[in-house]
């Protein structure tokens, strides 16, 4: 979660903006980077796992959100986590009945939902003390902006570890193979997230200033 | 910050549960035949997809029904089972038993090498494990087992598809093989896993693996042979070996095992099915 002052804005369309850009949680806040690792080998796994934190961040930010007044200040960590816990399931289990293809890619990753840190860190540090709607919005912002993240890292994973985007075979289709290319092997392992997502960081940084500590 | 007494934490609480434990119930009731219609329909594709049937979610039923013309459930004498559905048969009890099976051939082949640490450990436990006792309960194991058989009929050939059940690296594997009617050249094979690493172990469920079966045999001289997986690669005159996944090993090797596994127990089925 890190010390960071939490999001009190008036503007309700600065709530959804700025998890988009300014203050991502992956980029700036670096939070949810493991399941990040994890699942953006390919496109399409991606962006459900996307839909499904957005879900899963909106939702429990309104229920939590609703509330606020009545959890128990001792026990609230645990009411937090039964709260993300029941939303996640809900998740798989829809997603097992309606979207099974998907469901078996992203396999135990929709059940790590649970353990992001985004969700945790968003209900600690904004649901706790704000109304529902002004929640739901945040939580959908920094649902969105972990997503874009997301699919930026997978979609330059899938195209130079495996030669496609979203499934389907560009490089082979432009004829890349025959002049001797050969598809990185390492972009497909974890570590390859990583400094893909460091070098999003780095981008980010040098374009808007203000983001670079100054320690 | 608002003080709540201890009674009021306890009652939110469990309340709290309740209601999780409530919502949760209704939903997986309510998406459960969802679920199994799925899982159903998948294995329906997987079975079509080893006898070289394209369908998808819409058509497999049907299509099922006028490819797959019988399906039946035999034991390892070759023996037809009665009142068992092919479709009902679990095959992860099934590979459980081919585990507990090995696991006493184990004990048999450590009597042989140590009958001293057999003697101890038969003292504590009190239990006389002679090699007897360990037949009979490999035969019980055996005699329990099902071996389901899916019978396709396409453009008048006749074919055999078995299920296959496994471990991967990560977790499990499994598959159907399709064997033409001399019960040893593979028509077809359809592999998929649950964990395997995406790119690496995972590519067993990519055509490009599933192809190369294609041909293979799996009697040597009329000796059951299985299908190597091989590391370092095969050429095509290899009718005993397919290429493996490179940086996939585990798997390869898992599915190996699986397959051998797997087909060993149909082995009488086979040639009495073959006179």
């Amino acid at each position: 979660m890190g010390d960071r002052e939490p999001l009190f804005s008036t503007k309700n369309i600065k709530l959804l903006k700025e998890p988009l850009g300014t203050n991502n949680p992956i980029t700036v806040q670096v939070l949810g980077i493991c399941s990040a690792l994890a699942i953006t080998v390919k496109l399409k796994p991606s962006i459900v796992m996307a839909i499904s934190v957005v879900a899963v961040t909106a939702f429990s930010n309104v229920i939590i959100s609703l509330l606020r007044n009545y959890i128990p200040p001792r026990i609230r960590i645990i009411v937090q986590l039964t709260v993300i816990a029941t939303m996640v399931i809900l998740v798989d289990q829809i997603l097992k009945a309606f979207a099974y293809d998907v469901s078996k890619q992203l396999s135990v990753f929709v059940g790590l939902i649970i353990t992001n840190c985004i969700i945790m860190g968003r209900l600690e540090a904004f649901a706790l003390g704000n109304r529902p709607w002004p929640s739901f919005l945040d939580g959908v912002g920094n649902g969105a902006g972990y997503g874009i993240i997301l699919i930026i890292v997978a979609f330059f994973r899938e195209l130079l570890g495996s030669g496609t985007i979203y499934g389907y075979p560009v490089l082979e289709k432009i004829g890349l193979y025959k002049t001797g290319y050969v598809n990185n092997g390492l972009m497909i392992l974890p570590p390859m997230a990583l400094i893909t997502v460091g070098i999003i960081i780095w981008v980010q940084r040098s374009k808007n200033q203000d983001l670079i500590e100054t320690h | 910050m608002k003080s709540f007494s201890n009674l009021y934490i306890f009652i939110f609480s469990s309340i709290m549960v309740i209601i999780v434990a409530a919502v949760l119930s209704v939903i997986a009731i309510q998406l459960k035949p969802h679920q199994d219609m799925n899982i159903k329909l998948e294995a329906m594709q997987n079975i079509l997809t080893s006898v070289r049937v394209e369908s998808n979610k819409k058509n497999a039923e049907e299509l099922f029904k006028k490819y797959i013309t019988d399906g039946y459930v035999v034991n390892p004498e070759g023996e037809k089972l009665q009142g068992v559905i092919a479709f009902d048969v679990d095959l992860k009890k099934e590979v459980a038993k081919i585990d507990k099976i090995k696991k006493y051939e184990s004990q048999i082949q450590e009597r042989r090498e140590s009958p001293f640490k057999n003697y101890i450990s038969g003292f504590i436990n009190f239990k006389t494990v002679d090699k007897k006792t360990i037949n009979s309960m490999i035969d019980k194991a055996n005699f329990q087992r099902q071996l389901p058989v899916f019978v396709c009929e396409k453009e008048r050939e006749i074919y055999y598809v078995i299920p296959l059940w496994g471990k991967g690296l990560w977790g499990p594997i499994w598959g159907y093989i399709a064997l033409e009617s001399d019960l040893n050249t593979v028509y077809g094979a359809v592999f998929d896993h649950k964990s395997e690493t995406p790119g690496l172990g995972a590519e067993i469920k990519e055509a490009w693996f599933q192809e190369d079966f294609k041909g293979k045999k799996i009697f040597k001289d009329g000796q059951f042979q299985s299908i190597e997986v091989a590391k370092g690669g095969t050429d095509d005159l290899n009718k005993y070996a397919v290429d493996a996944i490179s940086g996939g090993t585990i798997t390869s090797k898992g599915l190996e095992d699986m397959l051998y596994d797997c087909l060993v127990s149909y082995r009488t089925f086979f040639e009495t099915q073959r006179n």
